[in-house]
């Protein structure tokens, strides 16, 4: 189940990994487009932009739907969980922070015991 | 590798939460056991902040830390990774009220970052921290979460550094 939910995250942070696929994202979360409009959207070859599309695709961040000779994208379903992912990752960065901070508080609060007895003797 | 972790003391750590409280709050909260006072010096003297902020699984460390913590005051971090400026972060403070309260700017953002107020509220000789950040729009903390995909990177990083050791290890022997 973990390694699992780290394989999915590695796809998704992997398909996250670049400037055109968050843009990619960051427009159909305002619209759904065909992947003709994205490759004019973002200047770059219809190959070029099938690739990309993809990826996402693969990490389950985009869905396809091909109707006639128009493939549309939309963000897939797992766009929410993903946020959850990101919140997940933000407070482990924040947790590992705190635990270092334990240790410097820890640090002053024996030299202000010292200090205070210093003061008394 | 696993030994190693099963060997670790394992501390009495408090709990960190974090919340997308609204489309422009994220709230993270935290208590330590030790006074208000002492918290609130770690996030302002320089000297004791430099050495938790970066986490080594940041994979970066912290070149330079300057903090005039006052009302107006300015303050700059600068994180590098091997000696190299990556990046820098930047500000100033709006609210200093010694013990319980700060609020500072963002301002490395395009279009103006988030405010962030950290209380440091004491009881029984334990203090909660919670820092609240405000972002500009719904768009610029979507923007900051998604983003956040780079914190990903150290932890992924980290498991690259094992696969090497296990090749390099399995190299060796054959």
């Amino acid at each position: 189940m973990v390694q699992y939910k780290t394989a999915r995250l590695d796809a998704s942070f992997a398909a996250l990994s670049d400037a055109t696929r968050r843009g990619v994202l960051e427009q159909l979360g305002r619209a759904d487009a065909s992947i003709t409009d994205l490759a004019e959207m973002f200047r770059m070859t219809l190959t070029g932009m099938k690739k990309h599309v993809g990826v996402l695709e693969q990490a389950g961040l985009v869905t396809t739907k091909k109707v006639g000779r128009v493939r549309t994208c939309k963000l897939g379903a797992r766009r929410l969980e993903e946020e959850t992912a990101w919140i997940e990752r933000h407070r482990q960065l924040w947790a590992s922070r705190f635990d270092e901070l334990d240790k410097v508080i820890e640090e002053q609060k024996q030299r202000e015991m010292v200090d205070g007895r210093k003061k008394r003797d | 590798m696993d030994a190693r972790r099963e060997t670790e003391p394992a501390p009495m750590k408090n709990r960190t939460t974090t919340e997308r409280k609204s489309d422009r709050e994220l709230v993270v909260t935290r208590t330590f056991n030790a006074p208000a006072r002492i918290v609130f010096e770690a996030w302002t003297k320089p000297e004791l902040f430099k050495r938790w902020w970066v986490p080594k699984s940041m994979g970066m460390s912290l070149l330079s830390c300057e903090m005039d913590v006052r009302v107006g005051g300015k303050y700059r971090l600068v994180f590098g990774v091997g000696g190299s400026k990556v990046m820098e972060v930047f500000g100033k403070y709006i609210e200093v009220t010694p013990h319980s309260r700060l609020v500072w700017t963002n301002e490395e953002g395009d279009e103006g970052g988030a405010i962030t107020t950290l209380t440091f509220e004491e009881m029984g000789g334990q203090t909660l921290l919670v820092k609240h950040d405000l972002y500009p729009s719904k768009e610029a903390l979507d923007g900051e979460l998604a983003s956040g995909a780079a914190d990903g990177m150290p932890e992924q990083l980290d498991q690259l550094d094992e696969l090497l050791v296990t090749l390099g290890g399995s190299v060796g022997r054959s």
